[in-house]
């Protein structure tokens, strides 16, 4: 059940997606994000649409991961789209007993669920194409400045590459758990919600044990390994841009202009 | 013979324990042997592979390894590149979500040149029989294999000796074998001295020493035949013996006189057929 997460997994590949700077993809994402939330219309997003499924063909994904990846979020999409949909003043399109349903609000409810489907599906393909490795340590590179300003930059990408790494640790140590627990009659399906999440503190209370346990561990192990800070470190791994990274930006900002105009000037 | 590790009349205790862990200890360890520690759980001999790399201070007597005093702050991470630490837990010690990124976290840590790392991170992981999965996730590995991921990683600082604090506790009898068999490799091929802590019998018989620990003393210390000969020291303490000891012992209480010393297979099984023939 826990091994069908799919966030923040990264599935390894050889596609131009997987080869670019991590940092690319990090700006990717952004100036996807601003794109989509300047769009407006039909044809911005239409535009959008058309980025989303050609950055998926060119990472390989299948379209099975994807739709798996929305499944947890599923229910935040038909809401919005319900809320949009019966929510919206306008011209009335069909109206029956409480329910209204415009012509508008049925154009703004298609455009945020479009919306956060894209906006799923963009940051979703950041992780997938991504290792976590290469994520922390692009996003360690763009936010050295900060450094300046005593923000402990490295420390931050450090817990995060930690806490990434140790996901499928802790999720097989929960199943281990979980099975424990029910061969010794604990029941994790059934009853009212309150009574599951009772049912939860038995499985939480020894994974926050062993996880603190694990943290000891690895502390010392990291400094056995010569652990000491940012200072003084070196990667194996350069970040490197290549010309396939300066034309995914090129064609980003094209887009991102693009949409900002055609919402700009109304077409 | 040169000496990598002296201990001095080394005492220490958990801050908060009235107990010594560890009382008096004096031991030298001679530069490229394998050595293996034995005790019961509570021993001391965890704290004993802490204390070698600066990860615990002593309470009270003194720690060198290779002519660093491990008390000394200044070169606590000169130290901690000389003596590799490789613990029980290997999900506890791999750091990165990538094989090879792991083996580079010390080098990088060191701050190594980035060609360099990539050379010593392929020759570790070489050694180690792991370079085909150097681009796999650590969790999908098997337990000897993560084990092994480990000692690469370790292997990666080149260090002169490499301190295991039981690394086959939680493996199965496969993966422990792949785990010793690699540690014996790196100590005859590669000159690197070896601290192999275990409460596995069996995993002591190819070492050169074997110095057995309890309640935080030196109990026996000797080439593991002699050490093993004095089973009874060995029941006395809570630890066992290798099933061929057990048998030369068995033998010998019922009259059959067979050396106590012949504890690895081979030698067992000449000395059993020996006493046979004398027997007919």
């Amino acid at each position: 059940m826990l091994k069908d997460v799919t966030l923040g997994q990264y599935f390894p590949g050889d596609t131009a997606a997987h080869r670019l700077d991590p940092r690319t993809k990090l700006v990717g994402v952004l100036i996807f994000i601003i794109a989509l939330f300047s769009a407006v219309n039909w044809i911005s997003y239409g535009i959008m649409l058309a980025v989303t499924i050609a950055c998926i063909a060119i990472s390989k994904i299948s379209i099975k991961t994807i739709t798996k990846g929305l499944k947890p979020l599923v229910v935040i999409i038909i809401l919005t789209g319900l809320l949009n949909l019966f929510y919206t003043q306008g011209d009335v399109l069909i109206s029956f007993w409480v329910i209204t349903i415009t012509k508008q609000g049925l154009k703004r409810a298609l455009f945020m669920t479009s919306r956060i489907i894209l906006l799923i599906c963009g940051t979703f393909l950041l992780t997938y194409t991504t290792s976590p490795v290469a994520l922390t340590s692009g996003l360690e590179r763009l936010l050295k400045p900060l450094s300046k300003i005593k923000v402990p930059v490295h420390e931050m990408s450090m817990m995060m590459s930690m806490a990434l790494r140790f996901i499928p640790t802790l999720i097989e140590e929960t199943d281990k758990i979980m099975s424990a627990q029910k061969a010794r009659g604990a029941d994790f399906e059934t009853g009212s919600l309150a009574q599951r999440a009772k049912a939860l503190l038995p499985l939480l209370v020894p994974l926050f044990v062993s996880s603190f346990r694990r943290a000891d561990e690895l502390a010392v192990a990291m400094e056995s390994r010569c652990y000491h800070g940012g200072s003084g470190r070196t990667a194996m791994k350069r970040l490197k841009m290549g010309s396939i990274d300066y034309l995914a930006f090129t064609l980003g900002f094209i887009m991102m202009f693009g949409v900002i105009a055609l919402a700009y000037f109304g077409l | 013979m040169d000496k990598i590790i002296k201990i001095e009349n080394l005492h220490f205790t958990y801050p908060g324990d009235e107990i010594p862990t560890l009382c008096g200890i004096d031991l030298e360890i001679e530069r490229g042997s394998f050595v293996a520690v034995l005790g019961h759980n509570g021993s001391g001999k965890s704290t004993l592979a802490k204390l070698l790399n600066a990860i615990l201070l002593p309470s009270d007597g003194k720690v060198t390894v290779s002519g660093i005093d491990t008390a000394d702050k200044e070169r606590t991470l000169e130290l901690r590149r000389t003596v590799g630490l490789v613990f029980q837990n290997p999900d506890n010690q791999i750091v990165a979500n990538l094989v090879e990124d792991d083996v580079a976290f010390a080098p990088e840590n060191l701050g190594v040149e980035p060609e360099e790392i990539r050379r010593r991170v392929d020759d570790a992981l070489k050694t180690v029989g792991m370079y085909e999965y150097r681009m796999h996730a650590p969790h999908l590995l098997s337990g000897g294999q993560k084990q092994r991921v480990a000692i690469a990683g370790i292997l990666a600082m080149q260090p002169d000796c490499i301190v295991l604090d039981e690394p086959t506790a939680m493996l199965d009898p496969i993966g422990r074998r792949e785990v010793v068999s690699t540690v014996s490799r790196l100590c005859r091929e590669k000159g690197i001295t070896v601290l192999l802590i275990t409460h596995h019998m069996s995993e002591c018989v190819d070492a050169d020493r074997l110095i057995v620990l309890s309640e935080g003393k030196v109990v026996a210390d000797g080439v593991p035949s002699d050490v093993f000969a004095d089973a009874d020291l060995l029941w006395s303490e809570g630890l066992s013996v290798p099933a061929t000891t057990k048998l030369l012992y068995e033998l010998n209480k019922s009259g059959i006189n067979v050396p106590l010393t012949a504890i690895k297979t081979d030698d067992c099984a000449t000395a059993v057929v020996n006493a046979l023939n004398l027997v007919k």
